[in-house]
């Protein structure tokens, strides 16, 4: 029987997996809950530098769970994530531990990293909100707080407000004007959402490019994607993307960063390629491929993100915004924002 | 209790099998009375009664639709002949193949505003903009309805043919000689026949309706487990999320208590082998090709339109697609999809026919305990599959430490291993399933009469029953192949390191809402998943001799 077959000649390459997981000495092997495609090639740059391999295990949920309960045997050295959110839970565990590295701290500005070392930032990204270039002016929209301005009612798409990208946004809010404003504010934005928040922070570009609203919150690298994704291109051209808050604190940013594990069992191999990726060259292609900003202040964003402008960014505290991140997400049930 | 000396290793092998499955059933109600703090009180308060609302309008929804396209379309490939019946019959599996996150992907393309359909429809009628015209939003309930329908139908469409087929011709010739029509037949004694499998088929959909998370999420229907999922995620409440696991499990548990207690006072047995099969009716002129047309729909709608679609966005993005990894990881898939069906067939086989031989409550109690991993959330029950594999690698690490000097780090954990039980543990219940209600229509007087003849119950299984159940048993292996090729939020947490599989290589595209970009992975998942669909339905749908 040809199934039977197949089954047993496929059992040997499943066998060598079962015990290869720990064989190899020169690597560093990562839990990311970031997409492995986006990080890739940087991945292949530090290993054709260093010729020290890189092994990642990717989901969105559960690695921070399993590294807890591997405990001190487990093989993770580095956990990356693409939020603040995240790798506050991880430090909260206790899943991680100090690293103390003058590359680091040379290279990533204080704002972004733990002042012990216990998480750094990579990239930022803003939380920009995009706005129709047909239907709707430049000018009424300038801070995040114009977003429960009655005047946008029926017109503002969003992803769910339980997204993380989201709740970051709600806390920093929740930093600035207490809860009572936020909540009022979350409040106008929900009357104002053109339809039930779905979707990611690409498909609500594409709704106001069908007519379906007029500005929408994204982050952004989705406009440097979509710009370059010739099937997209089109959205992309329906909106311009703009940085809030610009006269007073700045807009929101959040962080793809990354924390050397508790167990780290090839600590040495983790901290180079840490630092490898604060560098130059690393830094510029996480601007380059990802469109995502360099935290390195002395790598220049690419072109194409320099051609959106400059902008000031909020300086609020990261960990201020990820200790807020719970109370946002109650909130975002309370008034039944994503219902 | 009285366990006779025979059925001692019976019995014993089906609670070691039992206790094993149920480590991480376990384990997920160790978390739920362990919750970092209430989280019902949150809950009650502001979204839970619509979650409520919404998981009981889905599983209703998806349970009723399923019932009518997977029973009606096997009583017609049973019952009647006409044009394409031989390959509607095995092309009904199909959209099975599919995963649903994925045909929801791919009909949201297709319907919503900039899709083929509604751009199409514009240019036809120079409608300029949404506000023009109406048109069904398929990012809604109903939506989420037809997509899981769509894809989950042919659990009860395999075991319902099955039982239809193996329904006795004398049921046939005493109804047909008492006056009943055919399709009086139908109702009064093939669905109530029927219905032990039917169960089966029902209570697997609605599992699987309720743990769904890809599809409710991309069509923003909040469910039960959206609220799970927050309860961990958002609000760092892994205990209170393992409780609205178990919450997710009870009203399964109900569901299926209800069911089996309505028919309590039916027993069922095919006295003999069932002989000739039940004649078919031929149709001629229009109702020939009106039963044509029905059995397609759902081919139509639950797999040949995705799949052209799927194909068009692979060789659109094929350099994309295509890597050279790409036949590793459809080894992947297919290695831990095979052992995995190989193994759970087995584990049901055993607990299935311990049941049989010990009616007690204890045996019971465990097999039906060990089938529930399949309610509970695929991400969840990771979490339930490393607690005891983690904590018997550190154990086993310590006690090396201690005595010898030497560490042996994780043996269990992060390895092809543990996703091979994970797929056990999830999909336990549809081996066992499938192959009680094959069990059951045996009768008693079969073992009886090999056991009188001097055989074990090991040979009576293996001469007797597996003969006589081939065919809910490939059914059952067939199921659990393709659902572990499918599988992902397990496979994602527990994989070992650069371990992709098919389902995983999808995932990294499609959760960004770039599916177009794997649809290479997706078609292979697929195709993969038809060659035993095939392979098996033809022993499946054999003649009787």
């Amino acid at each position: 029987m040809p199934l039977y077959k197949s089954v047993r000649l496929s059992i040997l390459p499943l066998i060598l997996t079962l015990f290869t997981s720990s064989a190899f000495s020169n690597e560093v092997n990562v839990y990311s809950y970031r997409q492995p495609f986006l990080i890739q090639p940087i991945f292949d740059a530090f290993t054709r530098e260093s010729g020290i391999d890189v092994n990642v295990v990717f989901a969105k949920k559960g690695l921070s769970e399993r590294l807890a309960r591997e405990g001190k045997n487990s093989p993770a050295d580095l956990v990356f994530t693409v939020d603040i959110g995240r790798l506050i839970e991880v430090v909260n565990k206790d899943l991680v531990q100090d690293v103390d590295s003058a590359i680091l701290t040379k290279n990533i500005p204080s704002q972004y990293r733990d002042p012990k070392g216990k998480w750094f930032g990579l990239t930022t990204r803003t939380r920009s909100i995009y706005v129709s270039k047909e239907r709707a002016n430049l000018a009424d929209i300038q801070n995040y707080e114009d977003l429960s301005n009655p005047e946008w009612k029926g017109r503002i798409c969003t992803r769910s407000g339980k997204h993380p990208y989201n709740l970051a946004l709600i806390a920093s809010m929740i930093a600035h004007h207490g809860e009572e404003q936020t909540t009022e504010w979350l409040k106008g934005v929900k009357a104002n959402l053109a339809r039930k928040p779905q979707g990611n922070d690409r498909a609500q570009v594409k709704a106001i490019k069908e007519g379906v609203c007029d500005i929408s919150l994204g982050n952004n690298y989705y406009y440097g994607k979509m710009i370059n994704n010739p099937d997209q291109t089109a959205w992309a051209n329906a909106v311009h993307i703009t940085f809030p808050n610009q006269k007073n604190r700045g807009t929101h940013v959040n962080i793809s960063g990354m924390a050397l594990t508790n167990s780290a069992p090839n600590k040495k191999n983790a901290i180079k390629l840490m630092e490898f990726l604060s560098e130059k060259l690393a830094q510029k292609m996480y601007s380059e491929q990802n469109y995502e900003y360099p935290v390195n202040p002395s790598v220049e964003p690419s072109g194409l993100l320099q051609s959106w402008g400059d902008f000031k960014s909020d300086h609020l505290p990261l960990s201020d915004i990820a200790a807020l991140r719970k109370q946002a997400a109650v909130l975002v049930d309370q008034i039944g924002f994503d219902e | 209790m009285i366990i006779q000396t025979q059925e001692k290793p019976w019995f014993f092998s089906s609670l070691v099998i039992a206790l094993l499955i149920s480590l991480p059933i376990l384990a997920v109600l160790y978390l739920a009375f362990f919750p970092d703090e209430n989280a019902w009180p949150h809950l009650l308060n502001t979204v839970l009664p619509s979650y409520l609302k919404n998981t009981v309008i889905l599983m209703t929804g998806v349970g009723l639709l399923t019932l009518a396209i997977g029973t009606g379309s096997a009583w017609l490939v049973v019952t009647y002949d006409f044009p394409g019946k031989q390959w509607l019959s095995w092309a009904l599996l199909l959209p099975f193949a599919m995963p649903a996150y994925v045909i929801a992907y791919v009909y949201t393309d297709l319907l919503e505003y900039a899709g083929l359909i509604q751009t199409g429809l514009r240019s036809l009628f120079s409608w300029d903009n949404s506000q023009d015209y109406w048109f069904p939003e398929i990012r809604s309930m109903g939506g989420a309805i037809l997509m899981m329908s769509l894809v989950l139908y042919p659990y009860i469409y395999m075991l319902a043919r099955a039982a239809f087929l193996e329904q006795s011709i004398s049921h046939y010739r005493i109804a047909r000689s008492l006056g009943s029509s055919p399709l009086q037949f139908f109702y009064r004694v093939s669905l109530p026949i029927a219905r032990p499998a039917l169960a089966v088929g029902l209570a697997l959909v609605l599992m699987e309706t309720l743990n769904d998370f890809g599809t409710v999420d991309y069509f923003a229907v909040r469910t039960l487990t959206a609220g799970l999922y927050d309860t961990w995620l958002n609000m760092g409440n892994l205990g209170g999320a393992a409780q609205i696991a178990v919450l997710m499990v009870v009203v399964v548990v109900i569901l299926i208590s209800l069911e089996r207690y309505s028919r309590r006072q039916q027993k069922q047995f095919n006295s003999r082998n069932p002989g000739a099969p039940i004649p078919t009716i031929k149709l001629t002129g229009k109702y020939a090709f009106g039963a044509s047309a029905l059995a397609f729909i759902p081919v139509l709608f639950g797999f040949l339109i995705p799949f052209i679609i799927l194909s068009y966005y692979a060789i659109n993005y094929f350099d994309i697609s295509w890597s050279s990894k790409f036949v590793t990881y459809a080894m992947n898939s297919f290695s831990l999809a095979g052992i995995a069906a190989i193994i759970t067939l087995i584990l049901g086989l055993i607990l299935a026919y311990s049941k049989r031989m010990n009616k007690n409550k204890a045996t019971r109690f465990f097999v039906g305990f060990s089938s529930l991993g399949y309610a509970v959330p695929g991400a969840v029950l990771a979490i339930g599959i490393i607690i005891p594999f983690a904590a018997f690698d550190n154990f086993i690490d310590g006690m090396m430490r201690e005595y010898f000097q030497i560490s042996t780090g994780l043996i269990l954990s992060g390895t092809a291993f543990a996703i091979i039980f994970s797929y056990s543990v999830r999909f336990l219940a549809v081996a066992s399933g499938s192959i009680e209600s094959s069990l059951d229509k045996i009768t008693p007087n079969m073992d009886m009469a090999s056991r009188s003849m001097g055989h074990s119950h090991l040979s009576t299984l293996i001469r007797v029953h597996i003969p006589m159940i081939r065919r809910g048993a490939l059914t059952a292996m067939l199921v659990v192949f393709v659902d572990c090729l499918k599988e992902l939020p397990a496979t994602l947490i527990l994989r070992p390191f650069n371990f992709e599989t098919l389902a995983t290589q999808v995932y990294q595209f499609a959760s960004d809402e770039l599916l177009e970009q794997s649809a290479l992975s997706a078609l292979v998942i697929v195709l993969v998943g038809i060659i035993p669909v095939i392979l098996l339905d033809k022993s499946i749908s054999k003649k009787r001799e």
